[in-house]
């Protein structure tokens, strides 16, 4: 690919209020671009993968910032940075997974400059789609990662429809399990929508990865005191322990009285466009100990299904080890 | 004395002269286009190693083109260009950031240091840029910049990291010669555990 140093001419637009902001996005509908600490948008635009003609920063609206208390748990603005996150005392101490989660996002500096609402708004690392070749999630009809000499060892083994890409976020998983609630704002007004629903796969929307229309922004995320200091695990497997993005990676919430588990709440990231929630682990573990037996009784549960491409079969016995090692940690 | 010049120098020179020539057609060309309603103005003040720097900035220019090419800061080198290597680290208000990956309008307000602002008035060293020669911690030395900028932001809020903590600060800076353990001894030096 050429390497461009520079991102082609565009406008800028630094609002410092909400509502601007709103306006913007809805005057400039898909010719605009949200940015928050950009660590995802520079590369496609260096690229020239992706052509918006503005950007509208969103670094300047402080309301947008910062983690508060609410009636039910915490709301954290979605420009609030991934080392906030990580550090922050009392995402630390109620809901550890999120701050795990955060901590293990990219590099110290990408984590300095990344935002939450960013994490979780990414778009797919698939290379192929990344370079700019027209395949079906850039507008084409073709996959150029699911071919007999694709390079797939990263992508789904789950929900693939046409476009086999996983999802890149290392808190989105976390905030599936902690059962977050995303809030989502546009001139029209404001609604929530569950972390769970917020994701879309393939066979739902196939150029994007979350239900964001235009000229919508995602201004917080909201979690219910529900999973507030519960037993929590998280793994990321990834080839290197800073910069990359997972091969699978799990998030756990569980909730044990008397010895034994009464809910919880498993997610899996990079095995599917969208965070996987397991279920069916979930179901099977309810009124189990959390132990070695409990483990051995789900044991490949969490992968039925799985349909792997050429490169990927390892994550099917990864996945499961997963579950595994958050039964008997 | 009077000033050797040196291929560095020589650099610098042609450099602040295609900046001089580019700023002015820059400005040329703002002042020529009609600027979008609302969108940032093209002249700002930077605050750069603790001095207002006027600068003409593109809206999209990155921070590490601005501070090579219209400021002449060539400490800080661009190696991926793309976030993922480090050796364009700077400090924002004290933290570090890649350069390559910040837009220059989104630093109007706040004070940037890049590795040429480390060293005092009278050309004291920094502790992390003395303790760093004397462990001979770089090789090639083309990520030293970004690892002591690093280093200079882990000290600053952390004074007496562990070996660990100084590997988890600097693990945002790749060094392809593999120099890793010889920057951390520079590190541990640099805060009084290596003597």
């Amino acid at each position: 690919m050429a390497g461009y140093d520079n991102m082609p001419d565009m406008e800028l637009y630094q609002p410092v209020q909400i509502d601007d902001a709103l306006a913007l996005a809805a005057r400039l509908a898909e010719r605009g671009w949200l940015v928050g600490g950009g660590q995802d948008t520079y590369g496609w635009i260096k690229d020239r993968a992706k052509r918006p003609e503005a950007l509208i920063d969103l670094n300047g609206i402080e309301s947008l910032r910062g983690i508060r208390e609410t009636e039910d748990g915490i709301e954290i603005g979605a420009l609030t940075t991934l080392t906030e996150l990580a550090t922050n005392p009392i995402v630390n101490e109620r809901y550890s997974l999120l701050s795990k989660a955060a901590s293990v996002v990219a590099s110290p500096q990408i984590r300095n400059a990344g935002t939450v609402g960013g994490n979780l708004v990414q778009d797919v690392r698939c290379w192929y789609y990344r370079r700019g070749l027209d395949c079906y999630r850039a507008g084409g009809n073709l996959c150029y990662a699911d071919t007999p000499e694709a390079q797939n060892r990263e992508h789904a083994i789950f929900e693939a429809s046409r476009c086999v890409a996983v999802t890149p976020s290392d808190t989105g998983p976390a905030l599936v399990a902690l059962e977050a609630q995303m809030v989502i704002t546009s001139a029209n007004g404001t609604r929530v929508v569950p972390a769970e629903s917020f994701f879309v796969g393939p066979e739902i929307n196939i150029v994007k990865t979350t239900v964001l229309r235009e000229g919508e922004i995602l201004t917080a995320v909201r979690i219910p005191a529900k999973w507030a200091n519960a037993e929590f695990y998280h793994e990321k497997v990834a080839d290197r322990n800073v910069w990359d993005f997972a091969l699978v990676s799990i998030a756990g919430a569980l909730r044990i009285e008397g010895g034994n588990i009464v809910e919880s709440s498993i997610v899996c990231g990079a095995v599917q466009c969208t965070p996987r929630r397991l279920t069916s682990v979930e179901r099977a573990i309810q009124g189990q100990p959390r132990n070695e037996a409990t483990a051995t009784l789900v044991a490949g549960m969490a992968s039925q299904g799985a349909s792997p491409l050429n490169q990927n079969g390892f994550k099917i016995p990864l996945m499961d080890n997963l579950v595994t090692k958050l039964l008997t940690a | 004395m009077t000033p050797r010049l040196t291929r560095r120098r020589f650099i610098k020179s042609v450099i602040f002269s295609g900046a001089a020539l580019s700023t002015g057609a820059g400005f040329y060309l703002t002042s020529a286009q009609t600027r979008q309603a609302g969108a940032v103005e093209r002249l700002v003040s930077l605050n750069i190693n603790g001095r207002t720097r006027r600068v003409d900035v593109m809206p999209q220019e990155t921070l590490a083109y601005t501070l090579r090419y219209k400021l002449g800061l060539t400490g800080t080198k661009i190696g991926c260009n793309r976030g993922e290597c480090g050796s364009c680290t700077v400090t924002i208000s004290d933290v570090t950031h890649y350069a390559c990956s910040t837009l220059t309008h989104s630093v109007k307000d706040k004070a940037v240091m890049t590795v040429e602002g480390l060293r005092a008035e009278d050309g004291t060293l920094h502790a992390v840029q003395a303790a760093f020669i004397a462990e001979l911690s770089p090789q090639c030395g083309f990520c030293t910049p970004g690892q002591i900028m690093s280093a200079v932001a882990l000290l600053k809020t952390n004074p007496r990291p562990t070996r660990d903590e100084a590997r988890q600060a600097l693990s945002g800076n790749l060094c392809r010669c593999g120099a890793y353990d010889h920057y951390l001894n520079g590190v541990m030096r640099a805060s009084g555990q290596l003597s």
